[in-house]
């Protein structure tokens, strides 16, 4: 007789808006606690300030959402789950509950077995340590015990090809190797449930491979995993069943083709326009907040919209408050296809050679203009915000606008464009030259 | 992998559950759990230890440097100059048993209290037992302790003061400055987590306190009828306890007073388990 390992019963998370924000420090709620006092003192409920401040408080009551609701599902071992979702449909929330970092509000969660969790790889490495001391402390926060990761030590050295770096402290390693190191020890812990959050769309190709593998490996040693992913392509070759979330529900528990397919549907139908606001999300990295207010995309004579024509050049601007300093900020606009394969990724320091500056306190409006190179078709724009530092951690934005490059040619085009299939277009410089004849026409 | 399982058994068979649910009310150690993560302990006082060390160009330098000159300041400000009463024993000596536990808490208190924020990351990433953070931080100091030690030492040999066998009961003084410094370490950690303004509290809390403790003076010196009051102040129990054991019988501590200091390190100490257990479930989310 076995049951399943993970049962999940009318989970649900409820978060508050206002709490977080309005009362940041003692002083702050001191001071609040204070004029509430006074405004009950004085009994002139007219007064002002006390009416201002009462319907601040009503709001903050009322600014309660639910990150997830009334999620039950079960599931068995050796599954391998895939969690689909929009940003913000609550998926990271899940993961987060499943592995005990933060409580549900209500439901239960039975668990048989080790959980880990790979939600960003290299949490607890410190810049100051060496590669060798980063892999004991770094296991050490993952679950391994002592002896264990002295067993595997050489393992996973040798699989983050790391033999002669491993006593240089990790400040000087190169992005790649710090990567590398960090996924080579979370990809040698044992549990029996691993829940993964995107970490494959780190390092180099080669790399990402090892990496799939490693997953495929684990999924077939009979573990289970849950896996957040953006990338329906690795989802449909690695996942058996599929969640969808949206808005915090489970949408649909199904075999991973279905949801996809269902995901796919269902984004079609979400923001259709040029232009999107996203006043009331506060996103934060490192505790330092950022908001982006606005998200607008304009053709080439300025007009907010999202269908462009083949090869019209379009232009991207964000508007966005920061309310703490981003050391060496970073804000990045990616382009994926339906599908979620990425099909770039443009940083806002991309031709500064390296100096990134930091960005001050402040509200900003940043305008990125493409030269237009994609083939007809859906695409969807993502945003990105990040400190390029170690262990800063990225503000992903996805699926903000769906825009579409229509499928006309333009004046003076020979060849209908919707034959040629492919995401980019190259100006490739074609030539054609008769050679000596080498062969003979017999 | 190794085991192999039959068919009709599966891992899920042999483990035992574990049932997250919302918690509500008073919430103890989970002891059990804590032992299951002893190493993680370990590591990061180890971790805090390596980087003070290898971070700061003079190092230990700095361990022996900063209580030596504040020794030297308070000895020739209170001993020499206000010419307060030293119990016939070295002035220098005094001061120095009383600093001893007393940067030991203070540099404690400091680090525990930020020891959550610093550690975001980890919060937002990983589970674990929290209270293995402000754990690790207030230990993490035992080390500048043990060289203040030694200092201690050649101080005294320095200013031929006699070694006493209640040295040996040092250690369940340093346990007791070990859990009043854990016991805020707990309250300010978790209190810093919602309110960032926390940390100029603590740095106003440890300045004002060297001078409030009976660092640069003798607990005697306040007037009989306040100082069992006066003994609220947990490091007074802790540094008169150093005192007698290093200095011997004439600095006796005043036993009720030093009761009432144990009495309040408990207290702070359990309170503060409860209200870091009961806060901790949304640390994650407000950090």
């Amino acid at each position: 007789m076995s049951g399943p390992i993970i049962r999940v019963e009318g989970i649900g998370k409820k978060y508050r808006l206002g709490s977080t924000i309005s009362y940041d420090t003692l002083r702050d709620h001191i001071t609040g606690s204070f004029r509430s006092l006074c405004h009950i003192i004085s009994g002139n409920k007219k007064s002002k300030r006390g009416r201002e401040f009462l319907e601040n408080q009503t709001l903050t009551d009322n600014c309660e959402f639910w990150a997830l609701k009334d999620i039950s599902l079960t599931v068995d071992q050796g599954e391998v789950i895939g969690i689909l979702g929009r940003n913000g449909a609550g998926k990271s929330t899940l993961l987060k509950i499943l592995s005990q970092i933060t409580e549900p509000t209500e439901g239960e969660i039975r668990i048989k077995g080790r959980v880990a969790s790979l939600l960003e790889v290299g949490t607890g490495f410190h810049p100051e340590l060496t590669g060798r001391e980063n892999i004991f402390l770094n296991g050490a926060i993952l679950g391994m015990t002592r002896s264990e990761i002295k067993k595997k030590f050489d393992e996973i050295v040798d699989f983050a090809k790391l033999e002669k770096f491993i006593d240089t402290p990790v400040k000087r390693y190169s992005s790649g190797m710090y990567v590398r190191l960090a996924f080579s020890v979370a990809a040698h812990l044992e549990p029996e449930i691993l829940l993964v959050d995107e970490v494959l769309s780190v390092g180099d190709v080669e790399f990402q491979k090892k990496c799939s593998g490693k997953m495929n490996d684990v999924a077939k040693e009979g573990k289970t995993v849950l896996y957040v992913s953006h990338n329906m392509g690795s989802i449909a070759q690695l996942c058996s069943k599929a969640i969808l979330l949206d808005y915090g529900k489970m949408v649909r528990f199904d075999a991973a083709q279905e949801v996809i397919n269902q995901y796919i549907k269902n984004t079609g139908t979400l923001a259709k326009t040029g232009a999107i606001k996203i006043t009331d999300r506060m996103y934060t990295t490192r505790g330092k907040k950022i908001k982006f207010s606005q998200v607008t995309m304009r053709d080439s004579r300025g007009n907010v919209c999202n269908n462009f024509l083949y090869k019209e050049d379009f232009s991207v601007e964000i508007d966005f408050d920061i309310y703490d300093n981003f050391e060496r900020g970073v804000i990045g606009i990616g382009i994926r296809t339906l599908n979620g394969s990425l099909v770039t990724i443009a940083h806002n320091q991309d031709n500064n050679n390296g100096n990134i500056e930091d960005i001050a306190r402040g509200s900003y409006k940043i305008k990125a203009n493409f030269n237009n190179i994609l083939r007809p078709g859906i695409y969807s724009l993502n945003i990105k915000a990040y400190e390029h530092i170690i262990n800063g951690e990225t503000i992903d934005v996805s699926d903000l606008i769906q825009f579409e490059i229509a499928n006309s040619p333009k004046e003076g085009e020979l060849m209908p464009v919707k034959m040629r299939s492919g995401l980019v277009e190259f100006e490739v410089d074609w030539s054609l030259e008769e050679l000596a004849a080498s062969f003979s026409y017999i | 992998m190794s085991v192999t399982i039959s068919d009709s058994y599966t891992i899920s068979d042999f483990i035992p559950e574990r049932i997250i649910r919302p918690r509500r009310g008073l919430i103890g150690i989970d002891f059990k759990e804590l032992w299951i993560y002893r190493e993680l302990f370990w590591f990061l006082a180890w971790r805090d230890i390596l980087v003070l060390y290898k971070q700061t160009a003079i190092g230990i330098a700095w361990a022996v440097f900063q209580p030596v000159v504040t020794m030297v300041v308070f000895t020739l400000i209170f001993g020499n100059l206000a010419k307060l009463p030293s119990n016939n024993a070295s002035y220098a000596v005094m001061t120095f048993a009383a600093l001893l536990p007393w940067q030991f808490f203070s540099n404690a208190i400091t680090k525990s209290s930020n020891s959550l924020i610093s550690s975001q990351n980890l919060i937002t990433k990983v589970y674990f037992p929290r209270i293995i953070l402000p754990a690790s931080a207030t230990i993490s100091g035992a080390v500048d302790f043990m060289i203040s030690f030694v200092v201690l030492i050649g101080i005294m040999v320095w200013c031929k003061a006699p070694f006493r066998l209640s040295m040996f009961l040092l250690p369940l003084f340093f346990l007791f400055a070990f859990f009043a410094a854990f016991g805020a370490g707990l309250w300010l950690g978790a209190l810093n987590v919602k309110y960032r303004d926390v940390n100029y509290v603590v740095t106003f809390l440890v300045r004002l306190g060297m001078y409030i403790s009976p660092v640069g003076f003798i607990s005697s010196v306040i007037p009989q009828r306040w100082r069992f009051v006066y003994s609220l102040n947990p490091m007074v129990g802790v540094i008169d306890g150093f005192r007698w054991c290093i200095l011997g019988e004439q600095f006796k501590p005043y036993w009720p007073g030093f009761w009432a200091s144990f009495t309040m390190v408990l207290m702070i100490l359990v309170t503060g388990i409860c209200f870091f257990r009961s806060t901790e479930k949304n640390f994650a989310d407000v950090i």
